[in-house]
């Protein structure tokens, strides 16, 4: 979700404002009580939690093995290792046995301190995790120290503590195991004392790997996909064909004919076919006839939308600055260089379709699922189903891939699954299954975008005033989160950009259109184009100033006071042997951009194949703080990089008279194997509080490709994706 | 219908519609759920299981053409192979979602090409997708099982 402002403007600040607890306030309305805070209203019917001596983060068992609580889900990301790494440091715990449990959902206790609510986003679990998690382990440290103290009558602070063994120079010893029952007596001290980040033995090693890649590597794994319960039914939903319409009728005459179809009856989104099973079910749907009431519904196609955005970028309509310096009047004097961009609707496409377990029985409602976005499902739930938010319970499962469709603000197919199982009753399980088609069609896609940048050129060849105006939906509307004065998730990274800064006249506008077609973050949100823009523009002004790139970057950091870019920028730089022969057809490109309080530059090396480009050789540098676990942050570069590949290539969502022409992964390509680059990943060392690791790969691959392109073939790409259908 | 699966070794009665195909009868009646739906197409691979060693999509296989094939899925490779180590040890899954059958399609291709070059792994493994991108680990895994395995 979009907090990365914050993240950048105080990448220390790890505290929630005032203005991130008002989240949610919106979404209770009118029902605001006096003297209760936005937490207090949210958690209104949750149940008391019961957890043990080491706090609601840390369980530890028996056999003194370490379990870390964790409040986010994990879909990929690492997270679980990394958050356990986080507690297994401080409390100094046997890494090899420390194992991972997912949360109950509690704002409360469990709440995300960037975000002000519990869910899982923007690229801040390990983050806003940081701090809160390092005292949990030093407390829970603490209490085996001062219960072996006690026991042992010595000071507490000739003690130590190695993998689980308290032990004394005196030779004394023994084990978290040994000492349990006396360290949960300890109260812990309210502010321990945390280690040196140079002392750390566990983090920034090789030795943080996953604790799940077994179960992912033998089938055991439990996906929502996978729940049984005893009873259950499983449900699909027709869903309109066009965004907006409504059922206007249906006939279920045929659809109830299907062996093992139970029910069919409407719900605000469709038509539920409930059944016995997942082919019987999607039978039934098959058979079923709706009729749409279409009357407000998307009927345009995307090359119309296209046209549209271009005439409200032209003539900036209802536009809003969101950097505007300099003098604007007189800098855009003379002779300017103009770009226009266009960015197609994107799908999340994750491995796993979207789908939920519900029973409800009354006031009792119990979500089983690999639940993203905790606070927002709770609150959005208890008003479909006229319950408190805190009361609605929800079981955190692993989710195959989510990328930011599962933090969906309206929690629609969550409040679709609750209303089906209302309907059912009886606290009787179901498990809404959305097909591949539902889940391409259902939008929530990352908005198609168009940008213009019209730039002053200086005689040393470096802007001298840049015009920038972006037109988009916002995938903010109707987010229950405190709205600025424009949507920033819109125009971040151009809004904070270097080049911005070390221009002397800047005029940025952002303009929102807006259609029936849902939007959602994607993967690193608005700088999947924004990236893309400012890093194209870039190399295209290097260019014509006949300046090397890099140099071109790396005199605008200069000025910019960019420290940790012309970092990222020099690492990539030496790693990648930029400038060094390459074979012929081959050719290098760079990008740098800083998302989610991280910086990342990557160099790739394209060729053309088959009229395709191809990405060979990708070199990453990245400066996301402390590394946590060195190689998840890695894999998540690897992932990043293929996923924004994957868009850039291929990605596009196009409408035919409102119909996605999109419905699988036949229409709509992505990267696989025989396409997918090598990627080397550097880590500038850091002693700073981790910052984004899931996102901040994304963006830059585009930029890069588009760049050793413009070299290849000396063509500047002025649309994504590369290869059109 | 009522129709005899030979699934991982084990003759297993199955009553369904002779249409169903074999990757629901797999999750929803036998709860043998490692192999995953993803597309339902034949696109994405994520159901990849063995029938008569050879990598099919069983999200597109009806039951009914299914009699006296031997079907082994990732549950029938016994948690301990040498893909399966390979993949721990390189952390190769990231959501996981698809790695059954990632693993299932790397078990036939080494079956047959024990030591396969990475023109062999492009030919074997492009049906099957992974959007977390874990493909240069996925590659790197299975280079090392069959390392292991012709040991």
């Amino acid at each position: 979700m979009n907090i990365q402002t914050k993240l950048s403007g105080d990448r220390t600040g790890l505290a929630p404002t005032r203005r991130d607890l008002v989240v949610g306030a919106v979404v209770t309305g009118s029902a605001l009580l006096v003297g209760c805070s936005p937490m207090d209203l949210l958690s209104l019917g949750a149940k008391k939690l019961d957890f043990g001596a080491f706090g609601p983060f840390i369980k530890i068992g028996a056999d003194g093995a370490v379990t870390l609580i964790s409040k986010h889900i994990e879909f990929g990301q690492g997270t679980h290792a990394g958050l356990a790494a986080i507690v297994a440091e401080e409390l100094d715990a046997d890494w090899s046995t420390v194992k991972v449990e997912q949360s109950a959902a509690n704002i409360k206790v469990y709440g995300n301190l960037l975000m002000g609510a519990q869910g899982t986003g923007g690229s801040t679990a390990i983050a806003n995790s940081w701090m809160q998690l390092r005292k949990a382990g030093a407390g829970a440290r603490a209490m085996f120290v001062n219960a072996a103290s006690a026991k042992w009558a010595v000071p507490a602070a000739e003690i130590s503590v190695k993998s689980g063994v308290v032990s004394h120079p005196s030779g004394k010893s023994a084990t978290f195991a040994d000492l349990l029952a006396d360290a949960g007596k300890i109260t812990p001290p309210s502010e321990p004392v945390l280690k040196d980040p140079k002392t750390f033995t566990l983090i920034g090693t090789q030795s943080v790997r996953r604790k799940d890649s077994q179960v992912k590597s033998d089938g055991t794994a439990v996906y929502t996909q996978d729940i049984h319960m005893p009873d259950m039914l499983t449900a699909m939903v027709a869903h309109a064909p066009l965004f907006g319409a409504k059922v206007k009728s249906f006939d279920d005459s045929e659809a109830l004919k299907v062996k093992g179809v139970v029910q069919v009856f409407k719900v605000s989104s469709g038509v539920a076919v409930v059944a016995q099973n997942t082919w019987a079910a999607k039978k039934g749907r098959d058979a079923l006839k709706v009729t749409w009431d279409d009357a407000k519904a998307e009927k345009r196609s995307t090359a119309e939308i296209v046209e549209e955005y271009k005439k409200i970028s032209a003539a900036r309509e209802g536009s809003k600055p969101f950097d505007v310096h300099g003098d604007v009047a007189t800098g855009f004097n003379g002779d300017l260089t103009n770009f226009g961009f266009d960015f197609p609707y994107l799908s999340h496409a994750s491995m796993e379709p979207l789908n939920c377990v519900a029973q409800v029985d009354g006031q009792k409602v119990k979500l089983t699922y690999g639940c993203q976005g905790t606070t927002m499902d709770q609150t959005a739930v208890g008003m479909a189903l006229g319950v408190l938010p805190g009361a609605v319970e929800i079981e955190t499962l692993f989710a195959g891939g989510s990328f930011g469709r599962r933090a969906s603000p309206s929690a629609e197919y969550v409040v679709e699954c609750a209303l089906i199982a209302k309907k059912i009753g009886g606290f009787r399980p179901v498990k809404l299954v959305w097909d591949r088609e539902d889940d391409m069609t259902g939008g929530r896609y990352r908005p198609m975008v168009r940008h213009d940048v019209s730039i002053k050129v200086g005689a040393d060849g470096y802007p001298a005033a840049w015009r920038h105006t972006v037109v988009t939906q916002s995938v903010m509307k109707g987010v229950p989160m405190p709205q600025g004065k424009f949507d920033a998730s819109a125009v971040e990274g151009a809004l904070g950009s270097p080049y911005l800064k070390a221009t002397p006249v800047v005029d940025g506008h952002v303009a929102l259109a807006d259609s029936p077609v849902p939007v959602l973050w994607w993967r690193s949100v608005g700088a999947t184009h924004t990236a893309f823009v400012m890093e194209h523009v870039i190399d295209q002004l290097a260019a014509k100033a006949k300046i090397d790139p890099v140099d071109y970057r790396r005199a605008l950091y200069k000025k910019a006071g960019a420290d940790r870019h012309l970092a990222v920028l020099e690492l990539a730089i030496e790693k990648s042997g930029w400038g060094s022969a390459l074979p012929a057809g081959t050719a290098r490109g760079i990008a740098v951009h800083e998302s989610f309080g991280s910086v990342v530059a990557q160099v790739a090396e394209v060729t053309m194949k088959d009229g395709e480009p191809r990405v060979g050789r990708i070199v990453c540098a990245v400066d996301c703080g402390i590394a946590i676990s060195p190689d998840q942050v890695a894999a998540q570069m690897e992932g990043g990089i293929a996923y924004g590949l994957s868009a850039a290539l291929f990605g596009a969502i196009t409408l035919k008279d409102g119909t996605v022409e999109q419905r699988n992964f036949d229409g709509y390509r992505v990267l696989r194997h025989n396409e997918a680059p090598t990627v080397e990943t550097y880590i500038v060392p850091s002693g700073a509080n981790p910052t984004g690791a899931g996102e901040p790969g994304t963006p830059v691959i585009a930029p890069a490709v588009a760049n050793a392109l413009l070299v290849l073939t000396g063509k500047a790409t002025a649309s994504l994706p590369f290869v059109k259908a | 219908m009522s129709i005899a699966l030979e699934i991982n070794g084990e003759t297993l009665q199955v009553e369904a519609e002779a249409d169903t195909p074999l990757l629901w009868v797999l999750r929803d009646e036998l709860k043998m759920t490692g192999s995953k739906f993803g597309c339902g197409i034949a696109q994405c691979g994520a159901c990849t299981v063995h029938a008569d060693g050879q990598p099919i999509r069983s999200c597109s296989t009806p039951i009914e053409a299914l009699a006296g094939v031997k079907i082994t899925t990732i549950e029938g490779l016994g948690g301990e192979h040498a893909l399966q180590a390979a993949w721990v040890k390189h952390d190769v899954p990231q959501c996981g979602y698809c790695q059954s059958g990632q693993i299932m399609a790397a078990a036939a291709l080494l079956a047959k090409t024990p030591r396969p070059t990475d023109a062999d792994i492009d030919a074997a493994m492009t049906g099957n997708v992974c959007r977390c991108g874990a493909y240069q680990r996925i590659r790197a895994a299975i280079k090392d099982a069959a390392a292991t395995l012709s040991a």
